[in-house]
């Protein structure tokens, strides 16, 4: 690894940049810092989705079909409460529109690729692979191997994502409902909200958002949730309209992962 | 609709968002207001996902002490402010649980 890393800044001296294969692997290594977090992760969705109700097979599929944690810890949820399948894909959408933000935030750095990269990429692109990545691309710039990054990076991900839910489905089954395991999902989420409240909109986007689904959760399809979330989004925005306040920069999961990645990379560069 | 079809919808729609602008770069500008909109997804989405998780016992409104969600979630709150840490955050709430169960 260490002679790699002198090749690269050797050729990067003379105006070269990294081949595909070592900007592929520096993109794996980055984002082994994150797998440590992602692995548990991964178990507790695996447990969660069977405790829920789903089969085997379908807990595992879900990792590879729709690849997104916390949707995937939603989906569980709405299942095991019978919430028709209409909504629950409602509510995929909603909670997954944040990675919107990363599409246009990297866009600009894949735009020469062909479709079929775009699409892989896209495939593999969720908070984790975007975290290390976006940091690599603001330092580096534009450079012709860019893309093997986010690869390296997405599929480090990927296949931690799907082993670890494997790992998850076969422990899962051995965990007594006493334990009130279904408590990791709210908990999971108040650990990803709370570093996020930085400001009054977002707090009181939070507020907004978390009382009304109190007062509309009796609506029919659970409805509620979504109308909740609306409701939060547009109070959040026009609080930081009237207020001028600075946007959160990051979502939680994202700005904790940064300050683990930031140590030993500038470890790294001292040395 | 069946789990299959729930997937397969909520992943393509997922691969949709995440293809967006990557696929439409160049093609159009992204409004102000959309940004800072998207910002407020994860605390708005996230929260009312939470409070009736913790806030409501059979469906019914619980602010009572033994409302043992709400105390376990409470807990897990200000562990998440001073950890910063999702596993600490999980742990601390699941053993608040667990004890209070065990106590009461």
């Amino acid at each position: 690894m260490r002679s790699t890393r002198v090749h690269a800044k050797v050729r990067k001296a003379k105006g070269a940049y990294l081949n595909h294969r070592e900007s592929f692997w520096a993109g794996v290594r980055a984002e082994v810092p994150l797998l440590i977090g992602v692995f548990p992760f991964g178990m507790i969705y695996g447990a969660l989705a069977l405790n829920a109700g789903l089969s085997k097979l379908a807990s595992q599929m879900m990792s590879s079909i729709v690849f997104a944690g916390s949707s995937q810890f939603v989906t569980a949820q709405l299942v095991h409460d019978a919430v028709p399948g209409l909504v629950i894909v409602l509510t995929i959408a909603v909670v997954n529109l944040r990675h919107m933000l990363y599409s246009a935030s990297l866009a600009p750095y894949l735009a020469s690729l062909s479709t079929s990269w775009k699409a892989m990429l896209s495939y593999l692109l969720t908070d984790e692979a975007y975290a290390p990545t976006i940091v690599r691309y603001e330092k580096e710039g534009l450079t012709p191997t860019a893309h093997w990054f986010l690869f390296g990076a997405g599929l480090a991900l990927w296949s931690t994502w799907q082993v670890s839910t494997a790992v998850g489905i076969f422990f899962g089954t051995a965990i007594p409902a006493s334990w009130s395991l279904d408590f990791a999902l709210p908990l999971t989420f108040i650990a990803m909200v709370v570093p996020v409240l930085k400001n009054r909109p977002a707090i009181a986007s939070a507020l907004s958002a978390g009382i009304v689904a109190l007062v509309t959760y009796s609506l029919p399809y659970r409805l509620g949730l979504i109308v909740a979330a609306i409701v939060g989004i547009a109070v959040g925005t026009f609080l930081e309209n009237k207020t001028h306040i600075e946007p959160i920069e990051e979502l939680p999961i994202q700005a904790n992962l940064l300050e683990s990645l930031d140590d030993p990379r500038t470890n790294k560069e001292r040395k | 609709m069946n789990i299959w079809l729930v997937m397969l919808f909520g992943g393509l729609i997922t691969f949709g968002i995440r293809f967006s602008f990557i696929y439409l770069f160049g093609r159009f500008h992204i409004p102000g207001t959309l940004r800072k909109a998207l910002h407020y997804v994860p605390p708005a989405v996230l929260s009312a996902i939470i409070f009736p998780e913790i806030f409501l016992r059979n469906q019914q409104l619980d602010l009572s002490l033994d409302n043992h969600r709400l105390l376990a979630g409470t807990i897990a709150v200000v562990v998440a402010y001073f950890t910063k840490n999702t596993l600490v955050t999980i742990l601390a709430g699941m053993l608040a649980l667990a004890l209070l169960q065990l106590f009461s």
